[in-house]
């Protein structure tokens, strides 16, 4: 990203340096442009962050009142074994998770790409439509299907005669809930990739033809080369997803309230903490806390990215 | 269509039922109904409640419960000038969640919620709620048994008044109970000796499902004439779940969980109601108000189930039973029109409304319809004929008194699955458990302000270790 | 492959005119000199079953009445076949409540969505035409705020909104959506090229005001980024659980998602009936819209994403 703006900024104003007073009109024109954007990020963004920036350094008790705690927030919250294992658990999921369903998109994209696949609109369409269910709906019918006893689980189990493991053990919830997450975003995924080969010049193709490269080397020599900067996006969008994980977990703990704890991810104890706990500081803490790891992750990530396209 | 028909039935049945309701009310001995005779500073309260009722008003109520609908066309009958907005605000912390939102907000709270018992402390004390003494409802008290009466009586405030009550009875599938032989347990033990014969005689089937309910296990230390929680003052708050009541229970429930005989399913998913039509859960213990769920829920059950009354703990023992679920209706502080909502408050769960409720397959807190004839007598079909209301409202006097929740509870039982949880998951010692849900939840009540002091029996001197390492020994580590 | 062809040639941004868009006569455009592999086929029909299963469960069981939900395998029809008489209980149950979160989530998508994209439009075509002091701060923010962690904020959020007496209103869940970071971005990426400067520049001296210009030029060039931020925040939008469910008190202002939580939900309290028949047929009623306004709105879509992704 900081490539491109770069290039933005040296190309435009090049072209306006002779005229400074055509330039000074269109200073005021350009936040003209960008201010409704900006009054309402303001309202319902920044505003929302700084307030909980605020609330982080108090604490408001039931009994005894609102009073001003410096960082003890925070202190807590470094120290609170809960938080950390909430956290632990999103960067697990990230870990594995992220890259199964980003490599399962890529593999579909590159085959959908290939031009070997029968009825390849058929598929494009029918993978990524999941993406247009909603995840309330999604995590109420994948919970009904995950059933042992009377789900599709069960089902499996009576025809199969097997007794296949419960999805909401407390070693699988974690895959099961995953398993969701990749159903919903694998075609969106997918399908960002598969735009990103679309515009492969066909030279490089040409070239790769005359020079007999293998399939595979095109893959590797072409074609990933090429979707980079896609799959920066996407696993940038996939870090934050995973650390924001919530409406999943949430929706199907009612169906195994032992396994997935009010401490399961980060924001589900931010927001039992506040919701059914009253805390609201020490919750507005964990979610600045959160906030800032994300971006720092994110921006991690990113600069690796790019440091390695431009090398 | 179904719905409508059902709805028609219970209509036809309620206009039956309601002319005997106000009888048997209006001839209670107590005489302190609706009139309004009772003490002095009732009487006053009662005349403004009168007089605002008669004034041209708006109220707002947040209530979940079906029947508030029927109540609420009844009230605007009677009262006219009074315009009741019922919304359901969602269905149990769905809609504390809201309500304790619009109590920090500072606005935007109804005149009227439902809140049921076990939340009622916490809302209490968080001052969300108007003292009914001041409109003189305190005069009602007749009107209901102890044991709920001390439910809504909190602190030596009014703070609602009773809606529905769960006490808590053996609901059990015949057709599978004849099938396996099995009898009909009076005592816990029997009870475990049914639910082993049951799963040998049937791997598919188990005589219930539990997988860890915080409301049921507090339900059930009560039967077992435990008093984990007490609050003194305000701020002082004692924990012993380890006092004889809440090891009884544990060292039973021990048992079933180390058994494997407890189906894993949780209770209201899909797989239950399946479960509890196909006969592979034989059985439910929990409140008088699960007929009505049973006949919406399990149409299949038709004809299968009955009620018993709740084993006891040791052979001969007298009955006793505990509260499950249920709950209370009470005026918010933010309440504009208190008087009025006081008055719709005692129309829904004192006057005219506590029949509608009752009619409509809600389970009634009120004595005289408890009594009643036409309650006591209705023998529904899909309970095989069985005068189940006289197996529930015997349950209801044989509620055990003294119990309280903690002042923080919601918060309480939404970390419960945390600790008592992993104990059903992993098949672990329920007494320890326990313990570590004490533990964390002093801890939170220690960080709310309050001064929490924890009972433990001398055995249990032996470190116990830190709150926080306890809970990370025990938490769920993911293993993908 | 006729299709894909037709899907990214209209659409494709002017500046790239100069690289072929489609490798046509490498590939696409001869077809038949790859030949088609079944292997291939085969695996992508695994992948197939795995995205439709679910779907086709979702079908299959909301044509079954509450009692053979329960008795009945869930993989196969089974009992009465009933999906309109679930239709019409899911739109007539507690007084046709359904249809009014349906027109609720309509108000949101049309305001909501169709807002987000208008304001990310003219933010983003800003950023990519227009220098002015503070852009890269601005910029840096914008981008910044895409990693924070909405759940999170839903409090403070709240009782803000609560103060400005906006809770329990539609303003509650519009506001919100609004906001579009990404959907900026992809704009401003996509703007950069697709608008040349040089037309700008042509059209001022030609006298023409800047509005105007946006208006009559930039934005039919930028039509392709729009839709596809249009239907991202469509998406958003139609599927917005959380924040309506703290924000509003009240189930007139509900969403179709939220109205099919509490339905749900409500099979799980002491009273309430059981209605799981109208929760899946309410869930399946609720994906058919946004999966048609998908198929219809492909192929601008698809090509506005080729943009956004090879950037950045």
């Amino acid at each position: 990203m900081s490539a491109t703006s770069v290039t933005a900024a040296s190309a435009t104003p090049g072209r306006d340096l002779p005229r400074p007073r055509r330039r000074r009109r269109r200073n005021w024109t350009g936040w003209g442009f960008l201010s409704p954007f900006l009054a309402v990020f303001l309202l319902a963004l920044v505003a929302p962050v700084l307030y909980a920036l605020y609330l982080s350094f108090f604490q408001d008790k039931l009994i005894g009142g609102n009073r001003f705690a410096g960082l003890a927030n925070y202190k807590q919250a470094l120290g609170d074994a809960q938080f950390w294992s909430a956290f632990e658990r999103v960067a697990l999921f990230l870990v594995v998770q992220v890259p199964v369903m980003l490599i399962l998109a890529l593999a579909i994209a590159m085959a959908l790409d290939s031009a070997r696949l029968h009825w390849a609109p058929l598929f494009r369409i029918s993978i990524f439509l999941p993406y247009a269910v909603p995840a309330v709906v999604a995590t109420l019918m994948w919970g009904f299907m995950y059933g042992t006893q009377f789900g599709l689980i069960g089902n499996l189990d009576g025809w199969l005669h097997t007794t296949l493991p419960d999805p909401f053990s407390s070693g699988l919830v974690l895959p099961a809930i995953g398993n969701i997450v990749t159903w919903e975003y694998v075609g969106y995924n997918m399908l960002i990739f598969y735009s990103a080969l679309r515009v492969i010049p066909a030279e490089l193709y040409e070239a790769a033809e005359l020079d007999r490269v293998g399939p595979f080397r095109v893959i590797w020599h072409i074609k990933l080369p090429s979707v980079r900067g896609a799959i920066l996006i996407a696993t940038i969008f996939s870090i934050i997803g995973s650390f924001q994980l919530f409406n999943e977990p949430n929706i199907l703990k009612p169906l195994s309230p032992d396994t997935i704890s009010s401490y399961f991810t980060p924001n589900m104890y931010a927001y039992n903490l506040s919701f059914a706990g009253q805390e609201y500081n020490y919750s507005a803490t964990i979610a600045i806390i959160m906030g800032v790891a994300t971006m720092v992750i994110a921006y991690l990530v990113q600069r690796a990215g790019t440091r390695k396209r431009e090398a | 269509m179904r719905i409508a028909q059902r709805r028609a039935g219970v209509a036809v049945a309620a206009a039956a039922l309601a002319a005997v309701g106000l009888t048997a009310c209006s001839s209670s001995s107590s005489g302190s109904t609706a009139a309004g005779s009772g003490g002095s500073g009732g009487a006053s309260g009662q005349a403004a409640i009168a007089a605002a009722l008669q004034k041209k008003s708006a109220i707002t109520v947040w209530a979940w419960a079906p029947q508030v609908k029927d109540i609420v066309a009844a009230f605007e009958k009677k009262y006219p000038n009074v315009t009741v907005n019922l919304v359901n605000a969602g269905t149990a912390t769905t809609e504390y969640t809201k309500l304790q939102n619009a109590v920090k907000a500072g606005s935007g709270a109804p005149d009227v919620a439902q809140i049921e018992y076990y939340a009622l402390p916490q809302f209490a004390l968080s001052g969300a709620l108007a003292n009914l003494q001041d409109y003189g409802l305190s005069s009602l008290k007749g009107d209901y048994s102890d044991a709920v009466w001390g439910s809504v009586d909190i602190n030596n405030q009014l703070v609602g008044l009773p809606q529905d009550t769960g006490p808590m009875a053996l609901f059990y599938n015949k057709k599978v109970f004849d099938k396996y032989q099995l009898k009909v347990p009076a005592t816990w033990a029997d009870y475990v000796a049914d639910a082993q014969k049951l799963h040998t005689a049937n791997p598919s089937a188990y005589l219930t499902n539990d997988v860890g309910d915080p409301g049921f296990v507090t339900s059930m230390i009560w039967d077992a004439g435990g008093k984990p929680f007490s609050v003194s003052g305000t701020t002082n708050v004692t924990m012993n779940l380890q006092d004889d009541g809440s090891k009884k229970f544990a060292d039973t429930w021990n048992q079933l969980i180390k058994g494997g005989l407890l189906s894993p399913i949780s209770s209201w998913s899909n797989q239950w109601y399946t479960g509890l039509g196909n006969g592979t859960i034989a059985s439910l213990i929990t409140g008088a108000w699960m007929p009505g769920n049973l006949e919406s829920g399990v149409p299949t059950g038709s004809g299968d189930w009955r009620v018993a009354p709740m084993p006891t703990w040791t052979a001969g023992a007298a009955a006793a039973t505990a509260e499950n679920g249920g709950s209370s209706d009470t005026v918010l502080k933010q309440s504009k029109n208190p008087l009025v909502a006081a008055g719709f408050l005692q129309f829904m769960n004192d006057g005219p409304g506590a029949t509608i409720f009752a009619n409509e397959g809600g389970f009634p807190s009120q004595n005289s319809i408890l009594s009643s004839a036409s309650f006591q007598n209705a023998a529904p079909a899909y309970f095989g004929g069985q005068q189940i209301n006289q197996v529930l409202s015997a349950a209801a006097n044989s509620v055990l008194p003294g119990w309280s929740y903690l002042p923080f509870q919601v918060y309480a039982n939404s970390i419960f699955p945390d600790s008592v949880g992993q104990a059903y998951a992993k098949k672990s010692d329920l007494n320890a458990a326990l313990k570590t849900w004490q533990d964390s939840s002093a801890q939170y009540g220690t960080q709310q302000g309050f001064t929490v002091s924890s009972k433990r029996r001398h055995t249990d001197h032996a470190a116990a270790p830190a709150c926080r390492c306890h809970i990370r020994h025990l938490g769920v580590w993911p293993t993908v | 492959m006729a299709v894909t062809q037709r899907i990214s040639a209209p659409t494709a941004p002017k500046s790239r005119t100069s690289r072929p868009t489609r490798r046509a006569s490498a590939r696409t455009g001869n077809p038949s000199l790859r030949p088609k592999s079944p292997m291939l086929t085969a695996a992508m029909t695994l992948t197939l079953i795995y995205a439709l299963l679910p779907l086709f469960w979702l079908l299959v069981n909301a044509s079954k009445t509450q009692s053979s939900l329960f008795t009945t395998s869930g993989l196969w029809f089974g009992g009465k076949f009933a999906l309109f008489d679930n239709i019409s209980q899911t739109f007539s149950y507690d007084h046709g409540v359904f249809l009014h979160w349906f027109g609720n989530t309509l108000l949101y998508v049309v305001v909501g969505a169709g807002g987000a994209t208008l304001l990310a439009t003219l933010g983003g075509y800003a950023l990519a035409k227009f220098e002015f002091p503070g852009k890269r701060v601005a910029l840096a923010v914008i981008l910044g705020a895409v990693a924070i962690p909405g759940t999170a904020l839903a409090v403070p959020s709240f009782l803000m909104f609560s103060k400005l007496g906006l809770t329990d209103t539609p303003w509650a869940i519009i506001i919100p959506s609004l906001v579009n970071p990404f959907g900026l971005y992809l704009i401003w990426v996509y703007a950069r090229d697709a608008v040349p400067t040089e037309l700008l520049e042509a059209a001022r001296v030609d006298g023409m005001r800047e509005y105007r210009i946006f208006f009559s030029i930039a934005l039919y060039l930028m039509r392709p980024a729009m839709i596809t931020v249009l239907l991202f925040s469509v998406v958003a939008t139609w599927n917005n659980y959380f924040l309506p469910l703290i924000m509003l008190s009240k189930p007139d202002w509900y969403p179709l998602t939220v109205g099919l939580f509490e339905w749900s939900a409500q099979s799980r309290t002491v009273g309430g009936q059981a209605i799981y028949n109208l929760v899946i047929t309410g869930s399946l009623l609720t994906i058919v819209p946004i999966v048609i306004a998908f198929l219809f709105m492909q192929r601008y879509w698809q090509s506005g994403l080729t943009t956004g992704s090879v950037k950045g």
